[in-house]
């Protein structure tokens, strides 16, 4: 196998480890993601774990589908993507609101705030007006402090009343990518 | 050619206890034709998500089968899921196209696989391990054969393309309402509403 360098732009993040624990307090099942820096550790914890499934995607729109088919089954799942995602799910969520399924994603943001690759910005500026568009709530986390209260509040909407939310890590949170 | 119509009566028939999710437009108007079933999750929309959808009941419900039912048309949309099942390679799921060669709802347009877009092939390469073209009544037996087997806990994920005649039959409309489709198929694994 080649030699790979260790991406710089994969930080431990401090909050993985009580975000995963409180994942497992909600009896969620499944992380379908998209790959993205930001949710490393999640999925990371969850490749590890016996009662947690991470699940990789081709699409983020796979995901929506997907999780509408765990609930189906009756098992919850949170779906993990990056900004640039949302815009291709938009048709797929039509179903959550159709079948009022309920649904968690946590979305990690590019083009949003000292992005340094200006292909990221459109997608990242209009992230949050999509999601509402099609009617999710969102909540914006920008402080560490903030992060866990927020997903374990989008869980319980979801999850006690079908609601569906969306939850986006600002890159003030997350990070700059460092080239 | 196989008729669309007679080939769903028949999978119907020999469902058992399966678990059914279809595809938009055609696929639906079949499955509910052929006897509406609150074990069905019929899709109005969402184009592209009924493979994913069966994957997901497929994970959350292992004892369970789940059959989706869709077009040629959705399935290439949403094609990606066979790589994404091929990951995690369920036995209890089996995505059946009823390949027309059509975008039947919008007015006939031929789809990709009139071109030689070969799913099966596709469905293969991605590591189902049953992945069936269906042209006429012994390969249709054939892939009934292999639903029962995996009910039977024999073998794998099973991708069939059955080609079917580019017909339009009556619609038969399934109920429009999706949280009634959820609920009332929620109920039939024991699951009520929130």
């Amino acid at each position: 196998m080649s030699q790979v360098t260790a991406p710089k732009n994969n930080p431990k993040n401090s909050w993985g480890a009580d975000l995963f624990a409180l994942l497992k307090r909600h009896d969620v099942s499944f992380l379908p993601f998209v790959p993205d820096a930001g949710h490393a550790d999640l999925i990371a914890l969850a490749q590890a774990d016996n009662d947690m499934q991470p699940v990789v995607l081709t699409t983020e729109e796979e995901g929506v589908a997907l999780a509408s088919g765990h609930w189906l089954g009756g098992k919850k799942s949170v779906l993990l993507m990056q900004s640039s995602g949302v815009g291709n799910t938009v048709n797929m969520l039509s179903m959550l609101s159709n079948c009022r399924f309920p649904f968690v994603t946590l979305v990690t943001m590019r083009g949003e705030f000292g992005e340094f690759n200006s292909w990221q910005v459109p997608m990242g500026r209009a992230t949050a007006d999509v999601l509402r568009a099609m009617g999710l709530s969102v909540h914006i986390v920008t402080e560490e402090d903030k992060l866990v209260k927020t997903i374990d509040a989008a869980l319980y909407a979801a999850y006690s009343s079908d609601q569906q939310v969306a939850v986006l890590l600002s890159q003030q949170l997350v990070g700059r990518k460092e080239w | 050619m196989l008729q669309r119509r007679e080939v769903v009566s028949r999978i119907n028939q020999k469902r058992g206890d399966a678990l059914m999710v279809t595809g938009l437009g055609s696929s639906s108007y079949d499955l509910h034709a052929a006897g509406d079933d609150d074990r069905n999750f019929y899709l109005w929309g969402a184009m592209g998500g009924a493979a994913m959808t069966g994957l997901g009941v497929a994970m959350a419900q292992p004892d369970k089968h789940i059959i989706v039912l869709t077009g040629d048309g959705e399935m290439l949309m949403g094609i990606g899921a066979l790589a994404t099942i091929g990951v995690q390679q369920p036995k209890n799921l089996s995505i059946i196209v009823l390949d027309n060669g059509h975008y039947g709802e919008t007015g006939m347009q031929a789809s990709h696989t009139q071109f030689g877009v070969d799913l099966p092939g596709i469905a293969s390469a991605s590591g189902l391990p049953v992945a069936m073209s269906v042209t006429n009544e012994a390969e249709l037996d054939k892939l009934i054969e292999a639903i029962t087997a995996q009910q039977s806990g024999k073998g794998g994920a099973i991708f069939a393309s059955i080609k079917v005649a580019a017909a339009s039959p009556e619609r038969s409309l399934p109920v429009v309402d999706g949280v009634e489709i959820k609920n009332r198929f929620r109920r039939t694994l024991g699951l009520q509403p929130l």
